[in-house]
């Protein structure tokens, strides 16, 4: 493999403390090394910025609520198709770009890992397809956990052993990566038209708690030690109040200790929270509850959270929460369609036009921007969109230029009809905090690569790890004279290494690099119960065999990466 | 000795079933016997077997008569004829496997073909009514799970989908639904007494055309209001009546299929089901389903969907994707004489396409890819048989509810004969040199 050396750029890495020192980062056999031949190719980063690869951690980019709102949403493709050229297949689609352009557009922004934040466990061979051909990104999916009746049943009477075990199995033939828990019980609940709207609803018929869920998947996501922490969305999402449930589920992790080998500290992940900090009693007194939540998250070590910024575009949401896709079709009236998914989950889709004439939607996007300004600790907080529910990823320079300019934010607050309402909704206009590079470096990539359990592998720029790097057309040392400027540099790198194969030279693809499927393969003790349960509920419940039920390797993930996890001495 | 292979997927109809158990030789090179499968698909696996099966590829001669060619002369003919072409239509992916589908459209991208599937004559009109109106929807385990009301709208699955009912709809024990058939209340709109319809709680025997009214008078006895007396040849009291029987279950489906979607409304009526389910959403919780054909069309919908953005009707002719049903899509363009190379894989067009439609298929340049003897192949100039997917050759199918299920081989093919998969794999091939791509 070709050699390369990275030179006089000014580098921000997080894993070594670098804060944009001049530095030749060199490249060798797909990794970082300290220093290569003299035959090595040089790129010329001077006046440039350099960072590791950026890592996505929760997105909706590929599976059958993704493909949906392709199938149902042809607007979205309007002026957005891209035709083929060089390397590049055809794309289409703005909010839910095709596996194609997905890969691409990620890659000319300096990302080389993401996360797919939702597979139902059943057609985890349909979110496999549309990762293999998701080009150049590394990416791993999540499978939904929070209202799987085996989750359900164990948990109800504390079964840790049983529903680890469980959960140990799903893993292996889902190819997934980590414990996903939307809306817990809500959705189960949503099967008969209802819902969970507080930690404390029981479940219908399955009679247990969203605390209990919770708590009991964090217990199992402990024994196993797996590299990621369970990652949730909370019940009672995008409701006026929420907050209070949202600090209800983040309690449910005190006392909770991470263990695993993989360097991760925290026992919870709260996902999006720009959704789940809203005051208020209803839309016309709606306020940000971004300083309680985020007063929480900066004393309790042990959860990482991000952020579910609202870029203020025309989007299409997306969601495991079922009923909530209901409540929402209810009030903005846009087409409405729903998956539920036997024994697992469900899923609800709807348009939505995040008008920035629309008070609400310009609240949201301020509590969006609060709750990163407002957390101490930038490798606890990662930016997202949630893409695309609050806006598409595409959007990520300009929530950047947000973030690092006040004087970006202060002409955006300008923009706003109901301008006054977002200054006395939320504290925005009284924020002067501008993210620095190096901050934008931990919330991107170590921060969040460090929360997935990856800090051996992405996040930085330490020799050994992999060769994902990213340099931007953009100068520390000069001040920004247009915020604008941000947007531009952050759209668009200079250069992208991933895993040491150049993917982008001056924003075109050049290489489809060599896309790797991340899953954890966890060994557990052999559990008779759970395997005469598992073949059971296939038996009598499921629609589909358990013999046809796995994502094989020869089509579906023809490219794996598996950290290993060995539970079998817990 | 005999080998029995278990959990064999059926690649007949939508419903996809995986329970199939087939018995081969020793040597796994014939098919004896297959069970649990309906007729259908029982002759399905059989028909693999016929001894007059074509095996090699054939082009139609002036004189009508048929020569044996090989298959890289096949490629080199349909290959050609793709990079001459300035409009060529790829038609067909729903009976074969998504891997083909996926080669199949890097080919339409080369070549920059119109592509489409069998939805064109089916359910396309449904996917423009989702695309108005969403779809409230589940998988079919769901339905054996949990449905008390099953409601089958212009479909007739005892003959088109045999094992729907006893897997998912009617018969089965499931979850929530112990009693099975006797916890369900299954209803018929069809102005046929179908053998489905006579399995009904409830027939109503409407009026031919009459779908759009009798799904909006359902909509209006839901909220009370008033209703005329008799509206599609059903009595108001009976629509009232139906009205409190979907309102009082604990959770509904309705299934419909190709009566609703290709009468007169078309789409419409589809846009009104949805709409219907939309609002027995306020009262419990109600589904909605299209009964897909094809055991892979929803697979071919997807795999366009998530490469081009669209699920059937895609023309790539400009460079990049475009959607314009009844501009883009295949009958509308062959009837109009656009296009000038047809390219047809896993279908049979020329047995439920308009006679004006097929007669431009044999007058222009033409391949048809297909294991049978069909219409299609008769009025193509290339005829190239293939293994039988599903059977000879595994690869991934979705179900009529989006579910993926991977097909397995389960029989060698007759020595030499290609899968849809490698034959597409070497027109690609041959494409690039053609056109000169990387």
């Amino acid at each position: 493999m070709s050699e390369y050396i990275i030179k006089n750029g000014h580098v921000f890495d997080p894993v070594q403390g670098i804060k944009g020192d001049k530095k030749d980062i060199a490249i060798k056999d797909g990794k970082i090394v300290d220093k290569v031949g003299s035959g090595a190719k040089v790129i010329d980063a001077k006046d440039k910025t350099v960072m590791a690869g950026a890592v996505e951690i929760h997105a909706h980019i590929a599976g059958p609520k993704v493909n949906l709102g392709r199938i149902y949403r042809p607007e979205d493709k309007l002026f957005s198709c891209t035709a083929t050229h060089g390397m590049e297949r055809m794309g289409s689609g703005a909010s839910i770009p095709t596996t194609f352009k997905t890969g691409y557009e990620y890659a000319k922004m300096g990302y080389t890992t993401a996360m797919e934040a939702a597979m139902p466990p059943l057609f985890s061979r349909h979110t496999h397809e549309e990762i293999r051909d998701t080009p150049i990104i590394d990416e791993g999916a999540f499978p939904v956990f929070g209202n799987n009746w085996f989750v359900l049943e164990y948990l109800k009477n504390h079964e840790i052993e049983n529903a680890a075990a469980y959960i140990a199995w799903l893993l292996r033939v889902t190819k997934g990566y980590a414990i996903k828990v939307v809306n817990p019980g809500g959705t189960e609940a949503w099967a008969w038209g209802l819902n969970c709207l507080s930690v404390n609803d029981p479940v219908p018929y399955f009679d247990i708690t969203p605390a209990e869920i919770v708590r009991g998947l964090i217990e199992a996501n402990e024994y196993l030690g797996l590299p990621h922490s369970m990652h949730i969305h909370p019940n009672n999402l995008g409701n006026p109040g929420c907050y209070e449930t949202t600090l209800d589920t983040m309690k449910l992790a005190e006392g909770f200790k991470a263990k695993n080998k993989f360097g991760r500290e925290q026992v919870l992940h709260l996902t999006h929270t720009q959704f789940h900090s809203y005051k208020g009693t209803n839309w016309g007194d709606f306020e940000s509850g971004a300083k309680e939540v985020t007063d929480y998250v900066n004393k309790a070590k042990n959860i990482t959270i991000d952020t579910g910024n609202v870029t203020l575009d025309e989007t299409t949401t997306m969601t495991a929460d079922g009923p909530f896709e209901h409540h929402l079709t209810g009030l903005n009236h846009l087409k409405w369609a729903n998956v539920d998914v036997e024994l697992e989950t469900a899923a609800g889709v709807v348009p939505y036009i995040y008008s920035p004439n629309i008070s609400v939607c310009a609240i949201q996007w301020a509590i969006g921007l609060e709750i990163p300004l407002m957390m101490k600790d930038p490798m606890r907080c990662f930016i997202t969109t949630d893409h695309p529910n609050a806006g598409p990823f595409t959007r990520y320079p300009r929530v950047f230029k947000w973030l690092m300019s006040e004087k970006a934010r202060e002409t955006q607050i300008n923009a706003f009809k109901h301008k006054d309402k977002v200054l006395s909704q939320t504290s925005i206009g009284s924020l002067d905090r501008e993210i620095s590079l190096y901050e934008l470096a931990q919330m991107t990539r170590a921060g969040p690569a460090k929360s997935l359990g990856l800090t051996a592998l992405c996040g930085g720029l330490k020799p050994g790890m992999e060769a994902d790097v990213a340099v931007y057309n953009f100068n520390p040392d000069k001040p920004v004279a247009n915020p604008d400027d941000i947007e531009k540099a952050f759209s668009r790198c200079a250069a992208v290494f991933k895993s040491g194969v150049q993917v982008v030279s001056n924003g075109e693809i050049v290489s489809n690099g060599n896309k790797r499927t991340l899953w954890v393969d966890v060994k557990v003790k052999e559990n008779a119960q759970v395997a005469r349960d598992i073949s059971e509920k296939f038996v009598k419940y499921y629609s589909m065999t358990q013999n046809n039920y796995e994502a094989l390797g020869h089509n579906f993930v023809p490219n794996p990466y598996a950290l290993e996890v060995d539970a079998t001495q817990v | 000795m005999t080998k029995t292979i278990t959990d064999v997927i059926c690649p007949f109809c939508g419903t996809l079933c995986d329970d199939l158990e087939v018995v081969v030789s020793d040597d796994g090179k014939k098919l004896l016997e297959v069970y649990n499968s309906c007729v259908i698909g029982t002759e399905k696996f059989l028909h693999s077997q016929s001894p007059d099966r074509v095996t090699l590829p054939r082009m139609h001669q002036e004189d009508g008569s048929w020569k044996e060619i090989s298959y890289d002369e096949a490629v080199e003919y349909s290959a050609q004829m793709l990079a001459k072409a300035k409009k060529p239509l790829m038609f067909g992916w729903s009976s074969t496997n998504c891997e083909a589908q996926s080669v199949g459209n890097e080919i339409a991208e080369i070549s920059r073909s119109c592509c489409d599937n069998t939805a064109a004559t089916c359910h396309g009109t449904s996917l423009i009514a989702i695309q108005d109106a969403g779809l409230p929807s589940c998988t079919l385990g769901e339905i054996k799970n949990r449905a008390d009301r099953v409601i089958f709208w212009g479909c007739n699955p005892a003959h088109a989908h045999p094992r729907h009912m006893s897997r998912y709809s009617i018969f089965p024990r499931g979850f929530f639904t112990g009693k099975g058939q006797m916890s369900r209340k299954l209803l018929v709109v069809d102005p046929r007494i179908t053998d489905t319809a006579r399995m009904a709680d409830v027939h109503l025997q409407i009026e031919q055309g009459k779908d759009y009214e009798l799904l909006n008078a359902l909509r209006v006895a839901l909220k009370g209001e008033w209703l005329p007396d008799v509206v599609a040849g059903i009595p108001s009291e009976k629509i009232r009546e139906t009205a409190d029987i979907l309102k009082s279950g604990r959770f509904g489906i309705i299934f419909f299929g190709m009566g609703v979607t290709q009468s007169l409304g078309k789409n419409h009526n589809i846009d009104e089901a949805i709409a219907l389910t939309k609002d027995l959403n306020e009262h419990t919780k109600f589904s909605i389903m299209p009964m897909r054909g094809h055991y892979n069309v929803t697979g071919s919908g997807e795999v366009f969907a998530w490469q081009f953005g669209f699920p059937y009707a895609v023309d790539l002719t400009r460079g990049f994707a475009r959607y314009n049903p009844g501009d883009t899509s295949t009958i509308d363009l062959l009837t109009r004489g656009e296009i000038d190379a047809m390219f047809t894989i896993g279908s049979d067009p020329g047995a439920h396409f308009p006679i004006s439609a097929v007669q431009h298929i044999a007058a222009v340049p033409s391949v048809c890819v297909d294991p049978h003897l069909t219409p299609t192949s008769g009025v193509s100039k290339l005829h190239v048989p293939v293994a039988f997917n599903g059977v000879e050759c595994g690869g991934n199918c979705y179900r009529m509810d989006n579910v993926p299920i991977d097909c397995r081989k389960v029989v060698e093919s007759p020595e030499g004969m290609l899968t849809d998969e490698e034959f597409l794999i070497k027109v690609r091939d041959r494409l690039k040199q053609l056109k000169g791509v990387a």
